[in-house]
């Protein structure tokens, strides 16, 4: 089940492993900069980018949405009325929609972290997390 | 009610109780006692089991009992609850979940402290998670003493109260015996057997209507005296300009207030990675909607089988519908098969708040308010051991409050807490991981500028004085008049945020604003 899965692999392996002795004893960075390096990098900016690309669009559209059904409901209940097939009406319709796009968006939104995040996001991880433990000298 | 029913009722309940007291022998056998298997049961559940967990902690009395009486009641207007607690997991997916796993350890509190000064800021939250707990406790209590009221027949107001406090009592000892651990197991043997009954129930209401989806929503608008009427908006929140503000109130605080909800944050923890907590997500939407479609045909097949005035005789704000849909379904009230049906679905109710009394509980407010208010050098043990003392004191103020509220409907008074949720836990969350200039006086601001209001307003609402069906009849202190605060308290939470952050003196550490930005998107140092 996990096979697929980069996290899994990586939980495995990585912690404690560098020695302390490795760590090379050049000006070690204070733990604050390593974070403002790591974020002014490309690498980083990339990821957050694909993040903010995804996210950002998905929540105008679904919170729109919803208020829209919200506000129709309230303000326009002759045309949430009206019928679309048998009982069935606009309302019905709208509300199973609603049930709808939540499915579908979230299904959209696992495929692209799985896709075009996951793999980036978990290598600046682990450079990060080498990066701090240096300056911690060694000690993670 | 007969002798069958309550015996039979009683004796599944105990055998649901007796299960989850064994989980939580079995599981605190090998426990360690530190905080991290407290708070987080050792984070090392699958998503699979998280998301049964998540399912489990959200679909509370609430939904089962609530949703359906109020469509049985009103029709189309109880639908939005439905949509709404759905799609508010949209919000949790995409802005909230991952980040959040990257960034704390335990509680929402975590994740802010990470950039604040950290005193000011967890006693903030701790004051507004304790709030929003304690609000959402009150509805799951009202639940099972409609649910006893009804199995008893209104056998006296002596019995209602005491299996509130035995409820209540039970919760306790679950909670401060088994942690983390105990509960999220408790969680997913209550979400198994909660869905399995919704799906039973939905079944049988769809065979009696042989799978005519269209012929059970005529029925149930003829049943209702409504007509067409029933299945249109408008029937609770319809009429004047107020009604429909409460409406639209209601439905903001419902889509923003599961992001901010306490017992939901730190079920992230109890998962190894943000990955894995993206995935418990992702199942808790699929299971959480599936759900939610079929409550949407238990409260229409209530309707249009029972009818609402047999709902409305039973409690009058519809919380028993669906025990007397499945008296209906079963053969009714003198068969074998409808006592066996009504047992099984109101031990299930009964198992579902005890559980989610459980999470809620738990919800680790302890470990913010200890943190900030202990001596140095305190022992992590001891953090645990107050934690235990709090669940207790959490579970006595709920059980007060809960004897009080009686009759209100439980679906409305989770709204209200979903309501304080949206209003204090958002803003402040949001704003820490996406604002780069965000100060501490501005996540204090936050917290209280949306806490405050959105109280006051409860109390000044309608719900608590001032009409028939109030708190206090008798009294008039109402000057606010929506029922739900939302709409008003929701974007003072984010206006009390900015207004504290361009006022500071403090200047934005971009250090520590590039740690969280760092940290939440990779999950770099997350433990």
């Amino acid at each position: 089940m996990y096979s697929d899965d980069p996290w899994y692999d990586a939980l495995a392996s990585g912690w404690g492993e560098t020695d302390a002795t490795d760590a090379p004893n050049a000006a070690p960075p204070v733990a604050s900069e390593v974070y403002l390096e790591v974020q002014r990098s490309a690498a980083f900016q990339e990821v957050r980018s694909r993040y903010r690309r995804f996210v950002v669009p998905a929540v105008a559209v679904f919170l729109s949405w919803y208020v829209a059904y919200v506000v129709a409901a309230t303000a326009a209940p002759g045309l949430m009325a009206r019928p679309v097939a048998g009982a069935v009406n606009v309302a019905m319709v709208a509300g199973l929609g609603q049930f709808l796009t939540t499915f579908l968006l979230t299904w959209a939104y696992a495929r692209h972290a799985r896709l075009r995040r996951d793999r980036a996001a978990l290598e600046l991880r682990w450079e990060t997390q080498e990066l701090t433990r240096v300056t911690r000298g060694g000690a993670s | 009610m007969t002798d069958d029913h309550q015996t039979l009722a009683l004796l599944l309940f105990s055998v649901f109780v007796a299960i989850t007291l064994a989980i939580t022998t079995w599981v605190s056998r090998s426990r360690h006692g530190s905080a991290e298997e407290f708070y987080a049961g050792g984070r090392l559940f699958s998503p699979m089991e998280n998301g049964f967990a998540i399912a489990g902690d959200y679909m509370s009395a609430a939904s089962f009992l609530g949703i359906s009486g109020l469509i049985a009641l009103f029709g189309y207007d109880g639908m939005l609850y439905s949509v709404g607690f759905l799609v508010a997991w949209l919000v949790v997916l995409f802005l909230v979940a991952e980040l959040v796993r990257n960034c704390g350890r335990f509680t929402l509190a975590d994740v802010v402290a990470t950039r604040m000064r950290e005193r000011p800021v967890r006693i903030a939250l701790g004051t507004s998670s304790v709030t929003v707990s304690v609000l959402y406790l009150v509805a799951q209590m009202v639940g099972a003493g409609a649910l006893v009221a009804l199995l008893l027949g209104g056998k006296g107001e002596a019995t209602q109260t005491w299996t509130v406090i035995c409820v209540g009592a039970l919760m306790v000892i679950h909670v401060s015996l088994g942690g983390m651990r105990a509960t999220t197991w408790i969680q997913i043997v209550k979400s198994v057997l909660l869905l399995g009954g919704t799906l039973a129930l939905t079944a049988l209401v769809l065979v009696r209507f042989h799978g005519d989806f269209d012929q059970l929503l005529l029925t149930a608008a003829e049943r209702s005296g409504h007509g067409e009427a029933f299945l249109a908006p408008g029937l609770k929140y319809g009429g004047d300009w107020t009604a429909r503000l409460d409406f639209i109130s209601l439905g903001l605080a419902l889509v923003l207030g599961t992001a901010g909800l306490p017992h939901i944050l730190s079920r992230f923890y109890t998962v190894p990675t943000a990955r894995a907590a993206r995935r418990s997500v992702v199942w808790a939407i699929g299971l959480i909607g599936g759900f939610y479609l079929m409550t949407i045909v238990l409260g229409f097949g209530a309707a249009a089988i029972v009818g609402p005035e047999a709902v409305r005789g039973s409690n009058a704000a519809g919380n028993t519908a669906v025990p007397l849909l499945a008296l209906d379904l079963g053969g009714g009230a003198d068969s074998t098969g409808g006592t066996v049906l009504f047992a099984v679905v109101a031990a299930i109710a009964f198992a579902t708040i005890l559980a989610v009394v459980a999470g809620i509980t738990l919800s680790s407010v302890a470990h913010d308010l200890y943190a900030s208010l202990r001596r140095r050098r305190a022992e992590p043990r001891s953090e645990v051991a107050v934690a235990r003392v709090a669940a207790v004191g959490i579970g006595v103020v709920a059980i007060a409050l809960g004897l009080l509220a009686r009759d209100l409907n439980v679906a409305f008074l989770v709204g209200l807490a979903f309501a304080v949720a949206a209003s204090a836990n958002l803003p402040v969350l949001l704003c820490s991981l996406f604002w780069r200039d965000f100060t501490t006086r501005g996540a204090v601001w936050a917290v209280y500028g949306g806490l405050v209001p959105a109280v006051v307003l409860v109390v000044l609402s309608p719900v608590v004085s001032g009409s028939p069906g109030s708190l206090f009849p008798g009294v008039d202190f109402q000057y606010f008049p929506l029922q739900n605060p939302g709409l008003v308290s929701i974007p003072l939470g984010f206006l009390a945020g900015w207004l504290g952050t361009v006022t500071s003196a403090e200047i934005p550490d971009e250090a520590k604003h590039a740690e969280t930005e760092v940290r939440s998107l990779t999950g770099a140092g997350a433990v």
